[in-house]
């Protein structure tokens, strides 16, 4: 049998199956180091701003850690709560050497060339693990970085929630906003142990030629739930992905919901998949997609293995000026005894619904704003207050641009 | 305070109000009677400017303004209300912003919706799975927290139960101050179908709004009476 490092070099020209496909050598594979920062307040006021924009606190104020990727070096690490483990996936895997039965284990490296070049040339990534029975109260903050100019980042993140533990993860993906053109790549792994919960929150604040191709796979074991957030509100130049989520254990739950912006420019391909392979797992897809001159493929695919499952799949697009969202759901069942159901739908602001508002007294552009906010809802994620306060904020703090 | 003058209006250009006249003095309350379809509810959104109802001829005058072509949104800040009769769901714009954005951020939502009995609505998506009686209730409040020299009330007493009845009617009085006696300074144009909301408010004037012509005005009890021992038929061809 091949080891991972053959089956990478052969995939690494492999096109991935859906977005259009990226020329890795135009980026720079090399950079130099950048150097630790203790103190994140002495970050510069611009790249707080965008990390900000991406949830990532450089206060840390109301956040149990914090891990900071820039460009290919991890520049801060810092875990305020017992049994809760944040680290750089380099010093994770010199640490720990059953790191090895997870590390690159959901991800196939011969995925696509993305995952291949990972693999191979990996630039760090983060390491994030509660221990059996921790429970974060407030989110831990991981933020990849990158402030270098045609830079390729490839990162590589392990997250492990442990039995009975509960992990809040906001995960902030920005560039500087001087940075015009960038690829990020990546494997993100998640593993999520009996009776265990972890919500990640992904924000992402990209440039207009940035180009991303995040691989995930998740999987949840008994009683486990994973609540996964994607928020995409800035421009992006190309952006696809289709994370997996693997419900193995009985009584495990997923659950997907994103909100995503797309403006003049900017294409994204998101998708989510959930695999219902135990008895009793129950799975829920929400996306909310709205077209601003920009082109979105929404796609969702629900796969129900095993009986008594129960998933339902939902997207609403809305598209404002002109713009694409194609809405591909897709639900498989293959066995008696599962219950899944989609609905799609893609329309325009509804005039009844501007001059009901502009009959409470808004203009007509603040109508048209509040309607739009109001179908970015976070509410619906069904989130801890302190974290859906933290998304609105993001919300709030690239809405103000957005409209 | 509203005067309006041959009112004509085209819906998708067929005429549905055909020369309407009709005049609200500061402070009173006027009730404007009809069988469904007879254009009373055109007559509302014609006021507040909604799409659709294109004025062919004749002016709407409020406050000694041709307001004909302003936005709803100047008619409200220059101190029109209105209670709709089926207003839309909005998905993600919560019942109290609806409130904060009627009052401009000045009302307190809890102590308002309390007294609306909607406390447990201040969270949940405007109209989404409200009742008929609840989406009522909901448009009073945030007329209350708009606080308009003109109410325009759209059947506020369709689809609300016994029990909030009497509550629609005292919260009704409060919109037009009737507690305020001569000192009051609110007007309003009230839709009834049934004439209930009668039975709670005292009402100045009566029109009946027919075949999109105001055929009978009076007295609004007495009209009422007529309407109930005559019907509507009568109404139509008055005698008055």
């Amino acid at each position: 049998m091949k080891n991972n490092n053959e089956l990478a070099k052969e995939a690494l020209l492999k096109k991935a199956s859906l977005g259009e496909d990226i020329d890795i050598n135009d980026y720079n594979q090399i950079t130099e180091e950048n150097p630790y920062i203790e103190n994140l307040s002495s970050l510069n006021n611009q790249d707080r701003n965008r990390m900000r924009e991406a949830g990532i606190e450089a206060s840390e104020e109301g956040r149990t850690g914090t891990f900071l990727q820039m460009d290919h070096s991890v520049v801060h690490e810092s875990s305020h709560q017992e049994g809760l483990e944040i680290m750089s996936i380099a010093s994770a895997l010199e640490k720990y050497d059953w790191l090895t039965d997870y590390f690159g284990k959901l991800v196939p490296v011969d995925t696509d060339k993305y995952t291949a070049t990972t693999h191979l040339n990996p630039h760090q990534g983060y390491f994030i693990r509660a221990l059996p029975g921790v429970k974060t109260t407030f989110p831990i903050q991981a933020c990849l970085f990158i402030g270098k100019e045609r830079l390729s980042q490839n990162v590589h993140n392990v997250i492990i929630a442990e039995e009975g533990s509960e992990l809040n993860i906001i995960t902030g993906c920005a560039t500087a906003s001087h940075v015009k053109e960038g690829l990020h790549i990546g494997i993100n792994e998640f593993y999520v142990k009996k009776g265990a919960k972890i919500s990640f929150t992904m924000i992402h604040a990209w440039a207009e030629n940035i180009m991303v191709r995040p691989r995930t796979s998740t999987i949840i074991e008994e009683d486990g739930v994973f609540l996964s957030n994607y928020i995409c509100l800035k421009p992006v130049k190309s952006l696809q992905m289709y994370p997996t989520a693997k419900l193995i254990g009985k009584g495990a739950m997923a659950r997907y919901n994103s909100i995503i912006y797309a403006h003049a420019n900017s294409n994204l391909d998101v998708g989510s998949r959930v695999i219902l392979s135990a008895p009793n797992t129950k799975a829920e897809i929400i996306a909310r997609t709205i077209a601003n001159g920009g082109n979105i493929i929404t796609r969702g695919h629900l796969v129900g293995e095993m009986p008594n499952t129960k998933a339902h799949l939902e997207c609403r697009g809305l598209i404002i000026g002109n713009g694409l969202v194609h809405a591909i759901p897709e639900i498989e069942g293959k066995v008696e005894g599962i219950d899944l159901s989609h609905e799609a739908a893609v329309g325009k602001i509804a005039q009844e619904e501007i001059e009901y508002l502009m009959a409470r007294g808004l203009s007509v552009s603040e109508a048209t704003s509040t309607i739009v906010r109001g179908f970015m809802d976070v509410s619906i994620m069904g989130l801890p207050d302190t974290l859906t306060k933290e998304i609105d904020k993001a919300i709030k703090s690239c809405g103000e641009e957005m409209m | 305070m509203l005067y309006i003058k041959n009112l004509h209006v085209e819906i998708s250009g067929k005429e549905i109000l055909k020369g309407i006249n009709l005049e609200i003095k500061e402070r009173e309350t006027c009730i404007l009677f009809g069988i469904n379809g007879g254009g009373k509810t055109s007559l509302l959104l014609t006021i507040m400017g909604f799409s659709g109802y294109n004025i062919t001829k004749g002016e709407i005058i409020f406050k000694e303004k041709v307001i004909n072509d302003l936005p709803i949104n100047e008619r409200v800040g220059m101190g029109i209300g209105i209670s709709l009769q089926r207003p839309p769901v909005v998905r993600g714009v919560k019942t109290r912003q609806m409130i904060e954005i009627a009052s401009k951020g000045l009302a307190s939502c809890e102590e308002l919706a309390g007294q609306l009995n909607l406390l447990d609505f201040l969270d949940r998506d405007i109209n989404l799975n409200f009742s008929g009686g609840e989406m009522k209730r909901s448009e009073l409040l945030q007329l209350i927290a708009q606080s308009p020299d003109l109410v325009l009330l759209d059947e506020p007493e369709s689809g609300v139960d016994l029990e909030n009845m009497a509550l629609v009617g005292k919260i009704c009085n409060n919109l037009l101050e009737k507690h305020l006696h001569r000192k009051r300074k609110k007007s309003g144009l009230i839709i009834t179908h049934t004439g209930y909301i009668l039975d709670y408010l005292e009402a100045d004037k009566g029109y009946v709004l027919a075949n999109g012509r105001i055929s009978c005005m009076g007295n609004p009890r007495e009209i009422l009476e007529d309407i109930r021992k005559r019907g509507y038929e009568e109404c139509m061809v008055c005698k008055r």
